[in-house]
């Protein structure tokens, strides 16, 4: 019998442990379902860390009506295969109030669809834990991001008021009206997360892989048509091109890349190959008003 | 076959083979500590950038803002990779604990990194507490500071055994071998006592990559490791694996009537099905029926692995309890000793009730006792009465039930506890256990709904154990007889232990050799306990002469308010009084081991009430007495 784990192991063994101790010691947890590949590495932890007993907790999609069809069919597929609770939310101001990514620019729109969407849902679910698949190694201000990170009464972020983390002895205290974010994936990487889907077999919506879409390119960014409601110049056809998603969101604000990967292996070597890092296939990120740590204290994940 | 085909099968096979060993290589994480300036973030830089984790857009910003700084021949600063500490610095926010990520094709590695500064130590103690190794940052010019042992005595003291000493700018000073070794045999002498498993000492220069990756042709007298090699191949699991099973139960998986399982993360030790094992507190057994995993069920589980147990009977287990092996099991009891470092603002007292997680128990504790601060740079230790924010003490720590541990030394994650405030929630201490005070594992406490407080609240009074010291004729018994009439005139329910009632009945057993008097003294303490547990305000008149006995009797009586009282009666005075003629018996020598005349008496260090006895009749020092004990006055508190 060897005497130690290999990483992706002791990473899993890891996140199911937060998973428990999430289950054990809050009264409304909520996991966010985002339908991405890091909400699948999620959503397969979770049934490992409750089997044979079914997730113990809703997971809650905040569905902005822009996601890619196939991200939607894909998520009520998940939720009636593993039979877990599904809470969609939509902002219903915002769609009153016919709010879209062309007519508000990305940054008011991702406030209103996404943060101000979540914060309802939280409120209205009167959740107490909020489990997200951010990972430390995504952007530097989640370099030092907790595993439990607390949060006020208004879902603030406060970087003074965050608990030492120590040993894995998680500090679940709450004051009433308080709530925690929990991010079980916090130290897994990029590629921890494909290799682990490699490795464990993970269904994982196929817009990460390489097909033929159209698209059109706006400031150097691929973004494909995915219904007709979005605005195209006079006359503009969009093009057919084989391309492939690193990352999954709203389709107007996420760019595709040029790729023949069509399966796992090449992604994982592409990935290898090429040298840019993740975020910059969304447009979210470079809009100059939201930076990764304003978005947080806002309650953004 | 085709040419083509088979190389495309070739490039297959190699794909494979590749992902086979992303997904079967080991995981280490490390901590690396350093002062500023030593290169800390340049070596961090250096790591990343050798393990082509630096992205390609990154790289390209990164040339444009090394311009002016010092760059190796990559034409890089490797610390601007790390910069994230460094804003937080300038913004005024918590500096804090940043963890990164690389990985060879060995090893994963993760990297917390965190300030060096004093005020930083409780960041540094979170850092190590998931940290297998550290790396020890010096500078090859500047040598051992005092920032160097600090942070060596914080890794000792969360329990990171391995440890690299890197010493860093070996290119500044000429690849001097002299300077290297110096600096080395001075960090071993220094870090003896700390007990690390492992100790290795590496010339390195993060600046240019000598002896990270690969030996370096500038320093041909140097025959240890290189760097990564030697990060890639340490063994760090023995340690853990080894050790007697533990397995703290997170979460009790019941879907349905048919199934009962007990999920939790193996803390220590191995299990395999079939095993008999116990609960740590009721000492029920059972045997291992199943191990429960979603990828299928395991024949035995290893240190690390999350997995949920079935056992073969039903037995009451829920979250907090702790499944073990017998003839392995860990401590079972409400009083230990252990070292806490100390992380919020408000200082730690004596006396204070917070929470204790362990594990996953969690349970109400307080600190019954400090017993020194050690000055986390000179190593000194020294009184105490509190303990500030990055401050390391000794304390004894009483919980309000018996939990299941191990010390630290011996058991890791098992012996390890955060101390959590009643009212902010804030983690305000992080302590290691050093040993459990009464070892009391063979006994199950029972909790029944009748207990002090109840009995307590029906006499209307708070139980007390008043704990008189002084020579033979010093006045404890005509004090001590004062307050007591005092009380029964009131109402109050009080009981008075001495010599007399005691060494008659109970311990008429005893002698006075040394090991007499210790066990003397326990037996007195654990009746005067149970009076109190029965709601009783318990005065105990002993000499009890030895501060190792008087420490005792305060820890037998955990939870219970105890006040020791200190007659302090010049020698010539009592000796003068002598009411019952023992001093001049003991003068004659007919009475051997008498209390100060052939035996010492051991002043309190820090006693709770001084009374003069000498200076002021019993009755003034007995209002006094009782001033302090059920008065107005606030000064007044444990
Ligand atoms: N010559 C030389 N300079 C170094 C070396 N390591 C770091 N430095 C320089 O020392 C300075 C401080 O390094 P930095 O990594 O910022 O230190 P930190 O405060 O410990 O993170 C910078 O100017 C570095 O370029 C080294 O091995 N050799």
């Amino acid at each position: 019998m060897p005497n130690a784990l290999s990483h992706l192991k002791s990473l899993e063994s890891e996140s199911i442990e937060i998973f428990r101790e999430v289950a054990a010691s809050f009264e409304r947890p909520v996991m966010m379902y985002s339908i991405g590949k890091d909400s699948s590495v999620l959503l397969h932890l979770a049934r490992k860390a409750f089997y044979p007993s079914r997730i113990p907790f809703p997971l809650l999609h905040i569905d902005t009506t822009w996601k890619f069809r196939e991200m939607i069919a894909f998520r009520d597929r998940m939720a009636r295969e593993h039979g877990f609770e599904l809470i969609v939310h939509t902002n219903p101001d915002g769609l009153a109030a016919k709010v879209t990514p062309f007519t508000h620019g990305s940054a008011r729109y991702t406030d209103i669809m996404k943060t101000q969407a979540l914060r309802q849902a939280l409120d209205a679910g009167r959740y107490d834990a909020a489990i997200g698949g951010a990972r430390r190694d995504e952007e530097k201000s989640r370099a030092k991001e907790r595993i439990f990170s607390h949060r006020n009464a208004q879902h603030a972020w406060d970087p003074k008021n965050q608990r030492p983390e120590l040993w894995r002895i998680f500090n679940t205290r709450l004051a009433p009206g308080e709530s925690m974010r929990v991010f079980p994936l916090s130290n897994w990487t990029e590629l921890d997360i494909w290799t682990y889907i490699y490795a464990e077999n993970i269904e994982i919506v196929p817009l990460y892989f390489a097909r033929p879409r159209p698209v059109v390119e706006r400031q150097g960014t691929l973004i494909m048509i995915d219904d007709d409601r979005y605005p195209l110049e006079q006359g503009e056809v969009p093009a057919i091109e084989t391309v492939r998603f690193r990352t999954l969101g709203c389709y107007p604000l996420t760019g595709a890349i040029r790729s023949q990967a069509a399966d796992l292996p090449s992604i994982i070597m592409e990935m290898q190959a090429s040298r840019t890092s993740e975020r910059e296939g969304r447009l979210i990120d470079t809009d100059q008003a939201g930076s990764m740590e304003k978005k947080k204290q806002e309650g953004y994940f | 076959m085709s040419t083509t085909a088979a190389a495309f099968t070739a490039a297959d096979t190699d794909l494979d083979l590749w992902l086979d060993q992303q997904t079967g290589k080991g995981l280490l994480r490390f901590m690396t500590c350093g002062s500023v300036d030593d290169g800390k973030s340049t070596l961090i830089g250096r790591l990343l950038y050798d393990s082509q984790l630096i992205l390609d857009d990154q790289l390209a910003s990164l040339r444009k803002e090394s311009r002016n700084r010092t760059v190796g021949e990559e034409g890089i600063d490797f610390s601007l990779l790390v910069d994230g500490l460094t804003a937080e610095r300038e913004q005024g926010i918590t500096i804090d604990v940043a963890y990164r990520f690389f990985s060879t094709d060995k090893r994963k590695f993760i990297v917390a990194d965190t300030p060096g500064h004093e005020q930083y130590t409780r960041n540094m103690a979170t850092g190590a507490s998931n940290a297998d190794l550290a790396l020890v940052l010096v500078d090859a010019r500047k040598g051992l500071l005092t920032q160097t042992r600090r942070h060596s005595f914080i890794l000792s003291l969360i329990g990171v055994k391995h440890v690299v000493l890197v010493v860093n700018k070996i290119d500044l000073v000429d690849y001097n071998e002299q300077v290297f070794s110096e600096i080395a045999e001075a960090y071993k002498a220094f870090a003896e006592p700390l007990g690390f498993a492992t100790l290795e000492a590496i010339p390195v220069s993060a600046l240019k990559g000598d002896n990270i990756l690969r030996p370096s042709g500038q320093t041909p007298w140097y025959r240890g490791p290189q760097l990564v090699p030697y990060l890639e191949s340490i063994d760090v699991a023995e340690d853990r694996a080894g050790r007697p099973f533990r397995f703290p139960v997170q979460w009790v998986n019941r879907p349905n009537l048919d199934f009962r399982g007990f999920s939790g993360t193996i803390a220590a030790g191995s299990v395999s099905v079939g095993d008999e094992l116990l609960v740590a507190a009721s000492r029920k057994p059972a045997r291992v029926s199943r191990i429960v995993t979603m990828d299928g069920d395991l024949d035995s589980a290893i240190t690390g692995q999350a997995v949920t147990l079935v056992l073969d009977r039903e037995i009451d287990v829920s979250r907090g309890d702790v499944l073990v092996r017998p003839g392995q099991t860990p401590e079972y009891s409400n009083q230990f000793q252990a070292r806490l470092i100390w992380m919020q603002d408000e200082p730690a007292f004596p006396g204070r009730g917070y929470l204790l997680k362990l594990g996953s128990q969690l349970v109400p504790a307080s600190i019954t006792e400090l017993k020194f601060r050690t000055n986390v740079n000179t190593l000194e230790k020294s009184p105490a009465k509190s303990l500030e924010l990055n401050e390391v003490g000794t304390v004894t720590i009483a919980t309000d039930k018996p939990i299941a541990y191990d010390s630290f030394a011996e058991g890791g994650q098992t012996g390890a506890f955060i101390l959590i405030d009643r009212l902010s929630n804030a983690t305000v201490g992080a302590g290691v256990i050093e040993f459990g005070l009464r070892r009391a594992q063979n006994l199950s406490y029972q909790s029944f709904d009748v207990n002090r407080q109840v009995r307590a609240d029906l006499l209307g009074q708070e139980p007390q154990i008043v704990w008189f010291t002084g020579l033979s004729g010093s006045g404890k018994s005509s004090i001590a007889n004062l307050i007591e009439r005092r009380l029964t005139a009131e109402g109050r329910h009080a009981y008075i232990l001495d010599g007399d009632n005691v060494r008659h009945g109970l311990n008429k057993d005893l002698g006075f050799t040394e090991a007499d008097r210790v066990e003397n003294i326990r037996r007195v303490a654990e009746v005067a306990r149970l009076m109190a547990d029965a709601g009783l305000v318990v005065i105990v008149s002993f000499i009890s002469p030895f501060r190792n006995e008087r420490r005792l009797a305060r820890e037998i009586a955990a939870g219970v308010r105890f006040t020791e009282v200190y007659v302090d009666t010049p020698l010539e005075i009592c000796e003068a009084r002598d009411p019952k003629g023992l001093y001049a018996r003991a003068r004659r020598g007919e009475i051997k081991n008498f209390t100060g005349i052939d035996s010492p008496f051991e002043p309190p260090l820090d006693p709770d009430v001084v009374l003069h006895g000498g200076r002021f009749p019993a009755d003034l020092l007995a209002d006094e007495l009782y001033e302090r004990l059920f008065g107005q006055d606030g000064s007044y508190s444990i």
